[in-house]
């Protein structure tokens, strides 16, 4: 087994690290990977040496396997802290890797020179390529959590943005709906009409679904049940923007919309519900002559 | 036992539901009603719930029924004030109180049942 030969890689660290850290710098600063329009040299080698260092203080434990354990910890939160920092900036997930893995080369020229045997250079050699790909592979964990917490915020905003509700006449509250309607983005345009009610008082609710692309019998129910939830707050709802196809696709899904009014348009939508409110618009230069 | 009040206003019956609501005091409203609008004669119910944070299903239901049986007294009831997560948590659960009115506030659910009770009073005369 290779723990059972003395490893000389905490050695080597600690005693050729500025010359490692020359070495690796030269690796970089060469390689096609590294993004000089998104990151400034020194600002690398500030991370580099950084890095270097922290490897160097948690291999002094000896423990090159296990990365998870608390001796690496302060490496890891310099790693991830690192992806998260690259995600933002830009760089893709291989580039952001290859921070980790371009520095086996400075290190394994170094292990060559310490070792006279071949076999305790076979296994230091394994040990780090181990320990390095590990690290690698933490990065790249690393950083596509950042992305996808970036994608998740991104998901958030777009949902709050695309869920307005516009009074168009006082007591009248408009919804336009733009993008497929699932059941997280339905909980959001209940609650947020809903609310909208309470706080406005307002009797009558168009929703227009002119900007969703689809219907398909998850998105009708949903639709029906903010119908229903508005009714049931004592409001009317009316559902306008209804394309050709979709009222057929309603239609052979069995969707049952009686009872709800239904326009092709908002101006028409807003017709019923002016007619309703007893409300009428006249041209202003006519208003005279007509009465 | 709690008791929640029915007032009696002109041709209308008032409730307004100020506490929590459990199974018995529903149940015990739902007797309270049909025995008032037998006595008062009256032609419309209004429930105002706009202090009730939450409706379980077994409440709605009660709703449900006391609206069917005022009907079949030839009472209108009308269901004011629903706040809107007790409406999502309805929809939720499937429940869609069709057959009963809803108004957004006491004022317009007075309305409704002042129209009601005209569209009504216009009948009987037409039959007469």
């Amino acid at each position: 087994m290779p723990t059972e030969v003395k490893t000389k890689i905490p050695e080597v660290l600690e005693q050729e690290q500025a010359g490692i850290l020359a070495d690796w710098m030269k690796e970089q600063v060469a390689a096609t990977t590294v993004r000089p329009d998104l990151l400034k040299e020194g600002e690398l080698r500030a991370q580099s040496g950084r890095f270097l260092e922290l490897l160097r203080s948690a291999a002094r434990g000896n423990n090159l396997m296990d990365i998870q354990g608390p001796t690496w910890a302060p490496l890891r939160e310099m790693l991830g802290e690192l992806s998260r920092s690259r995600a933002i900036q830009g760089f893709t997930s291989s580039e952001t890797a290859t921070f980790v893995l371009s520095f086996k080369q400075p290190l394994f020229t170094r292990l060559r020179q310490s070792h006279d045997d071949l076999d305790g250079l076979a296994e230091d050699l394994w040990r780090a390529t181990a320990l390095l790909d590990k690290l690698g592979l933490y990065t790249t964990e690393a950083f596509i959590k950042s992305r996808e917490d970036i994608i998740g915020r991104q998901q958030k905003e777009m949902f709050e943005l695309s869920s307005p509700v516009v009074e168009l006449w006082q007591g009248i509250l408009g919804l336009p709906i733009i993008g497929t309607l699932d059941s997280k983005r339905t909980q959001l345009v209940m609650e947020t009409l809903l609310e909208r009610i309470a706080q406005t008082q307002a009797e009558f609710a168009i929703i227009d679904i002119t900007g969703v692309p689809t219907v398909d019998t998850e998105t009708a129910q949903n639709l029906l049940k903010t119908i229903n939830a508005t009714r049931l707050m004592g409001a009317e709802c009316i559902v306008s923007g209804v394309r050709p196809q979709i009222a057929q696709t309603m239609v052979h899904l069995g969707v049952n919309l009686a009872g709800v009014i239904t326009k092709s348009t908002l101006a028409g939508a807003l017709a019923v519900a002016f007619k309703q409110r007893a409300l009428a618009v006249k041209p202003v230069s006519s208003a005279g002559s007509t009465g | 036992m709690d008791r929640i009040p029915i007032l009696h206003m002109g041709d209308f019956l008032l409730v307004t539901i100020q506490v929590d609501m459990y199974d018995k005091l529903a149940t015990a409203l739902q007797d309270n009603i049909c025995r008032r609008i037998a006595e008062t004669q009256a032609c419309g119910v209004l429930i105002d719930i706009s202090a009730l944070d939450t409706v379980d299903s077994y409440i709605a239901r009660v709703i449900g029924d006391i609206a069917q049986m005022s009907r079949v007294l030839d009472a209108e009831t009308v269901l004011v004030g629903m706040r809107p997560s007790v409406a999502i948590t309805l929809v939720e659960m499937g429940v869609a109180l069709t057959g009963i009115r809803t108004a957004l506030n006491a004022k317009r659910g007075m309305a409704l049942l002042s129209a009601a009770a005209g569209a009504r009073a216009d009948a009987a005369s037409g039959e007469v």
